[in-house]
């Protein structure tokens, strides 16, 4: 999943053979009888932006949310930093993880940025950008919060940082939950759809600043509708069609000349 | 606590869990409370000394204002178990989900994301059960503590001044009420600290 030479000057591509931080392998998810992810592999290296694309109930989300176990896969291999999440059954039959200790210490390295911004509604904007390195890293609180000033000041927030999230707008509110991923300073950041809740105006402020990380060679998976958005930033597309990879490539491919029947006919419905 | 512990015993907790809880609410809160305190003070305290024999200790006399606080404790515990679950099932999910997503222990995101969200849906309800609580006192009476109303009839006994004492008793109920409320509201302004009030007025 390496894209050379056609990629655009800007676009940070990995480099060949840098170590895999995520790694996702025959992944099966059902809810109940319904069967969400019937064997999906994903893997991405340091440095690289994989954008999910796909339909709705593709169950995009549902990958994003295995990997740092917000669900629990049903089987498959999930890895992040080289390390396997161990899963065991439990007594429903239910596979769980076998050990919540290692589940913790998996998430604090993955920061994931949601669709509805999540931030916690109690805390200020700084408070809420400190509270995990503060209470789960054990950094020490003066450190963190001149971290998380710096960090408020690059999505744009610095002199927002002592008021709380219900007094912004939602693309502010969202700027705040990447500081706050950012925090972590994460191996990977998971973004599940950061725009889909966001007033057409606020969209771009935010699309920015993701853009911005992933020219730095964050690496990230990225959920995302903004197909423009994709084919800028990203250096492997995976298009998700009914819980299978339908197609993926290099976004020049997926765009510029998709194979897949299903795919075309989804990128000429979404524009 | 005994309401925290319920409401998260019966959210999280396994079937056998729920189960009990379900039991202890449903029985204190159908039960009259003057018929629990006496069935808990004069069977508990029963139960208590024959625990105390069994294990070959003297059998000890409790004391009323123990056992009622005690009893109290145990009422109060089955109506907050369903203020808190009630409460906690009002905090926007994706914020707890969030805590869980960035490697939140269970105990941390009990006490730094949980309870501080519910907090703001909680209070009415939990400042009805003090206030309730603080007249529940006089059912106490019977099992021999010495509250207000229970002293101000004796003393209006003896005096025949029913209608002064009465009325300062009265009156004592209200100041608490009173005070209460004013410490109540601080801790709803306190606690709601992160909402905008719902006439925009900030
Ligand atoms: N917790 C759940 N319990 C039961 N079914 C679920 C659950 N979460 C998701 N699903 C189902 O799984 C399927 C895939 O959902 P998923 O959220 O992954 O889709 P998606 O590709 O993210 O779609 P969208 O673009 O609408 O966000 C859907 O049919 C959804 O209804
Ligand atoms: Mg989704």
């Amino acid at each position: 999943m390496i894209t050379q030479g056609t990629a655009p000057a800007l676009k940070h591509t990995a480099q060949n053979g840098a170590a895999e931080a995520i790694h996702v392998e025959n992944l099966h998810k059902r809810f109940g009888e319904l069967h969400v992810l019937k064997g999906v592999s994903l893997s991405a290296r340091d440095g690289e932006v994989i954008a999910i694309i796909g339909g709705s109930g593709s169950g995009k989300s549902t990958l994003l949310r295995c990997i740092n176990c917000l669900e629990n896969p049903t089987s498959g291999i999930v890895r992040v930093n080289g390390e396997e999440i161990r899963m065991k059954a439990d007594s429903h039959g239910h596979t769980v993880p076998a050990d919540r200790r290692q589940i913790e210490r998996i998430r604090s390295k993955l920061g994931m940025v949601f669709q509805n911004f999540n931030l916690w509604s109690h805390m200020t904007l700084i408070e809420n950008v400190i509270e995990v390195p503060v209470h789960v890293l054990g950094v020490k609180r003066e450190t963190a919060i001149a971290g998380a000033e710096k960090l408020l000041a690059r999505v744009g927030l610095a002199e927002k940082r002592d008021v709380y999230p219900a007094y912004l707008s939602g693309g502010q509110q969202q700027r705040a939950a990447i500081a706050r991923a950012l925090a972590i300073n994460p191996r990977v950041m998971l973004f599940d759809e950061p725009t889909s809740a966001l007033d057409p105006e606020l969209i771009g402020e935010v699309l920015k600043v993701i853009g911005d990380l992933a020219r730095e060679g964050r690496t990230m998976v990225l959920v995302t509708h903004e197909m423009k958005f994709a084919r800028e930033v990203a250096t492997h597309v995976v298009y998700l069609y009914n819980g299978l990879v339908e197609e993926e490539g290099p976004p020049e491919q997926i765009f510029g000349a998709p194979r897949s029947e299903r795919l075309k006919q989804f990128l000429r419905n979404v524009g | 606590m005994i309401g925290v512990g319920g409401a998260y015993g019966k959210l999280y907790g396994g079937p056998v869990v729920r189960d009990l809880l379900e039991v202890y609410t449903t029985v204190v809160r159908a039960v009259p409370e003057l018929v629990l305190i006496l069935l808990l003070y004069f069977a508990g305290t029963d139960l208590i000394n024959q625990l105390l024999t069994a294990l070959g200790h003297a059998a000890i006399d409790i004391n009323g204002v123990v056992a009622g606080i005690g009893v109290l404790g145990v009422v109060q515990g089955a109506y907050s178990t369903e203020v808190l679950r009630g409460a906690i099932l009002g905090i926007p999910q994706g914020q707890i989900e969030a805590a869980r997503a960035y490697g939140m222990p269970p105990g941390l995101l009990l006490r730094r994301i949980t309870l501080p969200a519910m907090l703001p849906f909680a209070i009415p309800g939990l400042a009805n059960l003090w206030l309730i609580a603080t007249k529940d006192t006089a059912l106490l009476a019977i099992v021999g503590v010495n509250e207000l109303t229970q002293t101000t009839r004796t003393a209006a006994g003896a005096t025949k001044a029913y209608f002064t004492f009465f009325m300062a008793a009265g009156a004592l109920y209200l100041v608490l009420t009173l005070v209460s409320n004013v410490v109540i509201g601080r801790i709803e302004r306190w606690a709601r600290r992160g909402m905008p009030s719902i006439a925009g007025a900030h």
